[in-house]
């Protein structure tokens, strides 16, 4: 059995901050996303994050090794956006397993590293795979409401190639984060099933919506507790939310989730709600405060921080996070 | 593992297995949900009316057939496509996906109803809830059942299990307990299905068909219901009710009878959930007495010849049922505005040409009902939607609503524009690259397109070249851009910055969620010499755009980059939100100076002097001019202020009078000049205090000036000022020394100012003060240096310009009460004490703690090289409350002088 389910039971798990955020400090050019091995693609490929895994992968292990310095227990694969769905924007469909591939493997390397120097600790890498840039349920097109820009098929398809490389790669978990359409990430979750059906494998999945507006739903419409149970037909080990809201605005849904799920819980919120500038600029200290509220309300099991949240942040969110039991799952 | 952690309460349920469903919200059936009444009315094989509507693809219609069914309770609707002239798949698939853009309807799971195993596989594959399948059975053996099986429990699926296995549907009480006993325990055993996802449906058949064997049909089933919730763990019973009145059909009084007689027995015995047309159905004690016996003699098989006398009976109460009459929708009566605005925020559409046609006839042209009637029932969505009520897929309903609203009036508007009349401008409308939001973007876009504008709509992910390009190439007027994600924000600066690469001219327009007039103002506006405005709601966009593109339209966009510039500066002068931390925090981060008695220099000259009649034409080349212009609200750099193209005439001319009047005043002697300044033994104590030590002089005791420290949250290794950082601390054991001075100028200002008044030469007045102001300056400056170079002597080998000594190269500083690093003007009351500056030179404190005469500096020496100036910012009320407490004043009075200091809340 994966050892995460052991250290799940002993403490609240945290999970690393935003990759992005971090990658932003390094103001890396265009010649810098492409590095020698792409000087000559076609299109611009400034903004491809994941493609740092390839062209500035010291980068990307620094900012790893940042978080785990800060405390993370899971540190989450450089792959928000590695599919041939939301690959093709880039013209990159053809990358995406390397992409993957790679991301798990400096991700584990890291971790690895970690690992070693305190084996009492295990830290885990956790496959991030983000929503895709198309969404199964709802039409982008509003006068033709049938109509749909991505089917399932197409993006079980693409999940389950994201999903094998990350597994390949070393990933010890599987993330479905950022979900704002519950029927992409059943698609994901089909995918996954199907990878660990035909490798005769089991791997701890962790499911993470977003709650998108003030409605308190997700982008496609469903409340918490329909989204709860739209993604429950699987064995999680834990399911949560993620983005969009920043740590207060997220705390309502939190406690339904906890009050509603069989599985562990999860939540890495964005650092506050975006300035009129789209900047995060909840300090470490207020985020730790609203994070600190969770745990004294028992909400959560594994807790870490989404856009606007740096390796600061993660460290005052474990620092709290050290002081309390983990959330305790209620036997049937 | 630390043993001390902090538990918490628990707040979970407990772990259940009720049967769990959703659309976009949530069905739990639990022992205490009333029965779950499955819709069936979107059922080709069940309705006619609705395969007709499908087959016609009359959509609109048959969406209609599902909101009447969840609007009349339905709590799941079961969709069925099986029909052999459909295609299965496609209908199922298009009909499931226009469902998902029906929150109204979606809000309920669905049933996917078919035989066929790609139908329902394809329903599977477009509902985000979690629904059921209608249905499974063992019928083609077990493998395809185990297949079916496992593939819907990774769909995310409830399953209904039909009692049917290879043999044949079960017809008895036995074979259906065989039968779904066995499918549950390969279902649970083997699949690893979850039991309470598991719905038998023990199959409801007809009674009263005269022939003997279906006698005990209804029996059968309660009999077979009840074993199966008292057998299988967690498993649910469901049924189609309808079947059973089978033989009365054309008979609606006694099958809604038989429905509501069934529905009543079977619940009793364990059914949860049933396919039922609610309008089919009695309330069960309204059913007559006598219809009620005669129906349940059947059902129950309580006679013989129970089928007999109610087919008799049956002939009597055919067709006296009450008329069958729509009920009219309640909100229909309302007025018109607010019919139409119920619409709108409902998404209902089946309506809406009907009063908008009204509203055509109310109003003199039928754009006005677009300006009016519709964009106020959107605006009232507008609402809901930002403070929570309604969410994304109703708002893309209601923006269905409002386009067909805007179709049906489009040829009413084509008709009142003249034939030769020319489009009122091309407006190119585009969703930012890396957004698909495009909405908000539509709904503009229609707005601006029923007012006359053409619309070049690019769609949405636009990338900026191509926006460029159209724009160009179709030669628009007005560029709109949208986004809703925050990305798009970079994406709209960075277009502003194109078009003003490309010398474009037209107005641009920014709308979207995440925009702002904030952003827009102060990030995108900047970028463009034309203008931009935010438009965040569609009503606004016409009167902006009708206004950028008048004829005389000059005025109009001065006013929006006036508003925005003044905007601009508004938001940032406005201080952004700010940390602080308590004051211990504050000290505890104070300025480290690494003491030694290398770094302090011990005064040359000890004690206090005083300058009396100081010839003041010492100062000329010490005087700092540029504040001087300021004075004369002419803002530049002296000596650059004079060749300015704008002002610099005008600074000519002024600085050539003052010279005039400053040569006169200094040949003539008409002001003097005076200065105390005194050095002396100082420590810091207790953090923030100074203790200036007198005891080796006469003085009874010693004195203290009270400095404040910054308490604004600072970056790591910044650290909190205070001036008393600057000075050793006591407990340090090092003698260190401070200083303190007043100089004036301003002795004889007033007199030769009142004489210029007096011949109305005000100009003249306000010049000698000026002068006086500059001559002041001048003074502290020369004072300062010579108290560097001479009278403390640190600085001995100091050799600075006037532009050196202006820009403060020197080391050591000077701050004066009343100035940002000292803001508190009682500490010159302190000043005055130690040095008697009244009674040494004559300058005088008013009550306010001004000097008198007005043109005199006073304030504190600091002689340590890292000594710096800083701005003290805001403090919070417990340093208030401690320096009150140093101060021995009230706190009420500390709060009136350092008010403008005082940090909100």
């Amino acid at each position: 059995m994966n050892p995460i389910y052991k250290e799940i039971q002993k403490r609240i798990l945290v999970l690393d901050g935003a990759m992005g955020t971090m990658l932003q400090q390094y103001d890396f050019t265009e010649e810098d996303f492409r590095g020698e091995r792409f000087k000559d693609f076609p299109i611009s490929v400034k903004g491809n994050n994941d493609l740092l895994s390839l062209t500035q992968p010291e980068a990307i292990k620094a900012v790893h090794k940042k978080y785990l310095e800060a405390g993370a227990d899971i540190i989450e694969t450089n792959t928000f956006s590695g599919t041939t769905i939301a690959m093709a924007d880039y013209q990159m469909e053809d990358l995406v397993y390397e992409l993957n591939y790679e991301s798990a493997k400096l991700a584990k390397e890291v971790v690895e590293e970690f690992n070693l120097k305190t084996p009492n600790k295990k830290r885990f890498v956790a496959g991030s795979i983000g929503p895709t840039n198309r969404t199964a349920s709802l039409s982008p097109d509003v006068n033709r409401p049938e109509f749909r820009a991505v089917t399932f098929n197409e993006l079980k398809t693409a999940y389950k190639q994201q999903v094998e490389a990350l597994i390949d790669g070393g990933a010890d978990i599987l993330l479905v984060e950022t979900i704002f359409d519950t029927l992409n990430a059943k698609a994901a979750l089909f995918a996954i099933e199907e990878v660990k059906e035909e490798r005769k494998i089991d791997i701890p999945i962790m499911v993470s919506g977003t709650i998108t507006d003030a409605s308190g739903r997700t982008l496609s419409g469903q409340t918490v507790e329909a989204f709860l149970i739209s993604v429950s037909h699987i064995p999680l080990l834990s399911v949560g939310f993620n983005c969009a809201l920043g740590a207060e605005q997220l705390h309502p849904y939190l406690k339904r989730l906890s009050r509603e799920t069989p599985f562990y819980t999860s939540a890495h919120p964005n650092a506050g709600l975006p300035n009129a500038f789209g900047e995060y600029d909840q300090t470490p200290q207020e985020m730790q405060a609203l994070i600190e509220a969770y745990l004294q309300d028992g909400l959560i099991n594994i807790i870490g921080g989404c856009c606007g949240t740096n390796p600061e942040h993660i460290k005052a969110i474990a620092e709290v996070a050290e002081k309390y039991e983990p959330r305790i799952l209620v036997d049937g | 593992m630390n043993t001390e952690k902090i538990q918490h309460t628990k707040n979970q349920k407990p772990k259940t297995k009720f049967l769990t469903l959703s659309g976009l919200e949530p069905l739990v059936v639990t022992p205490d949900s009333n029965f779950i009444n499955v819709g069936e009315r979107t059922n080709v094989t069940g309705s006619r009316k609705f395969l007709r509507l499908i087959k016609e693809e009359k959509f609109d219609e048959a969406l209609e057939v599902a909101r009447h069914q969840v609007e009349g309770g339905a709590q799941i609707i079961d969709v069925n496509m099986d029909e052999g002239m459909l295609d299965g798949v496609e209908a199922m698939t298009t009909f499931l996906n226009l469902i998902a853009s029906e929150p109204d309807i979606a809000r309920v799971p669905i049933m996917i109803d078919s035989s066929k195993w790609e139908i329902i596989e394809a329903g599977l594959q477009v509902v985000q809830g979690k629904c059921v399948v209608n249905s499974i059975s063992l019928k083609e053996g077990e493998e395809e059942f185990i297949r079916q099986a496992k593939l819907i429990k990774r769909y995310g699926a409830a399953v209904i299990v039909m009692a049917f296995d290879e043999d044949g549907q079960a017809d008895n009480y036995e074979r259906r307990i065989e039968i779904c006993e066995r499918s549950y325990n390969i279902l649970v055993n083997q699949v690893g299905f979850p039991a309470q996802d598991i719905i038998f449906d023990p199959n409801i058949f007809p009674v009263a068909t005269g022939m003997e064997e279906h006698r005990k049909n209804a029996v059968d089933f309660f009999k077979a219901t009840q074993w199966i919730r008292e057998n299988l763990p967690h498993a649910n019973v469901s049924g189609g009710v309808s079947n059973v009145s089978f033989s009365f059909r054309g008979n609606n009084t006694v099958r809604e009878a038989m429905h509501s007689s069934f529905l009543y027995h079977a619940i009793n015995h364990g059914m949860n959930m049933g396919i039922v047309n609610p309008a089919m159905l009695e309330v069960y004690d309204d059913i007559p007495k006598d219809l009620l016996e005669h129906v349940e003699d059947v059902l129950l098989d309580r006679r013989d010849d129970a089928t007999e006398r109610l087919l008799d009976f049956a002939e009597k109460v055919k067709g006296n049922k009450k008329g069958g009459d729509e009920k009219v929708l309640e909100w229909r009566n309302g007025e018109l505005q607010d019919r139409i605005t119920h619409s709108l925020v409902k998404g209902i559409d089946a309506f809406i040409v009907e009063d908008v046609e009204t509203a055509r006839q109310e109003v003199d042209k039928p754009i006005q009902v677009i300006e009016g009637h519709l964009m106020k029932g959107m605006n009232v969505v507008g609402d809901l939607f930002g403070s929570g009520k309604m969410f994304l897929p109703q708002v893309v309903k209601s923006a269905r609503v409002m386009k067909k609203a805007v179709a049906y009036l489009q040829p009413f508007i084509e008709e009142e524009k003249d034939s030769d009349a020319q489009s009122a401008g091309k407006i190119l409308m585009a969703t930012v690259k890396g957004d698909v939001h495009d909405i908000g973007k539509n709904i503009v876009s229609v707005v601006l397109g029923c007012n006359n504008y053409e619309i070049v709509d690019l769609g949405v992910m636009v990338p900026p070249e191509k926006i460029i390009e159209v724009a160009k190439k179709e030669n628009v007027d007005v560029i709109g851009l949208s986004g809703l994600i925050t990305p798009s924000l970079d994406e709209m600066v960075y277009l502003s910055k194109e078009m003003e690469r490309n010398n474009f001219e037209v107005p641009l327009l920014i709308g979207g969620a995440t925009t702002s007039r904030a952003h827009t103002a102060v990030k995108i506006a900047p970028n463009y010499s034309h203008s931009v405005v935010h438009v965040n709601d569609a009503s606004r966009a016409v009167t902006v755009v009708g206004d950028l593109l008048q004829e005389n339209n000059t005025t109009y966009k001065q006013q929006i980059r006036e508003e925005y510039d003044v905007f601009r500066e508004k938001f940032l002068n406005r201080t952004k939100k700010k940390e602080y931390i308590s004051i211990e925090a504050a000290r505890a981060n104070k300025f480290q100076i690494e003491w030694s008695s290398a770094s302090i220099k011990k005064p040359n000259e000890l004690g206090i002097q005083v300058l009396e009649d100081f010839d003041l034409s010492i100062l000329k080349d010490y005087i700092d001019w540029t504040p001087f212009f300021r004075s004369w609200d002419l803002h530049g750099k002296y000596p650059a202020i004079l060749q300015d193209e704008v002002v610099g005439e005008q600074a000519r001319d002024l600085f050539q009078d003052a010279q005039v009047m400053l040569k006169d005043v200094l040949t003539n002697q008409k002001l003097k000049g005076k200065a105390v300044f005194g050095l002396f033994e100082a420590n810091s104590v207790n953090d923030d205090d100074i203790e200036v030590q007198l005891s080796s002089r006469a003085q009874s005791r010693d004195l203290r000036f009270l400095t404040l420290r910054q308490q604004l949250k600072k970056r790591s290794g910044v650290p909190n000022y205070a001036l008393a950082d600057f000075v050793a601390p006591k407990e340090d054991g090092l003698q260190d020394y401070m200083g303190c001075f007043c100089v004036t100028a301003g002795f004889g200002t007033q007199a030769l100012a009142e004489a210029f008044e007096k011949e109305n030469d005000d100009y003249s007045s306000i010049m000698i003060k000026a002068i006086a102001d500059r001559l002041a300056e001048a003074f502290a400056e020369y004072l300062h240096e010579q108290v560097r170079t001479k009278h403390w002597g640190y600085a001995t080998s100091e050799a600075l310009t006037n532009e050196e000594l202006i820009s403060e190269v020197y080391k050591g500083i000077r701050p004066a009460p009343g100035y940002p690093a000292c803001p508190d003007h009682l500490e010159k009351d302190t000043i005055w004490e130690l040095l008697k500056v009244e009674e040494n030179i004559g300058v005088k404190l008013t009550e306010s703690k001004a000097m008198w005469p007005a043109a005199g500096v006073s304030g504190y020496y600091f002689g340590n090289e890292k000594a710096t100036y800083f701005g003290l910012g805001k403090i919070k009320q417990d340093q208030l409350e401690d320096y009150a407490v140093r101060r021995n004043i009230s706190v009420e009075e500390a709060t009136k002088w350092l008010n403008p200091n005082l940090a909100d809340g």
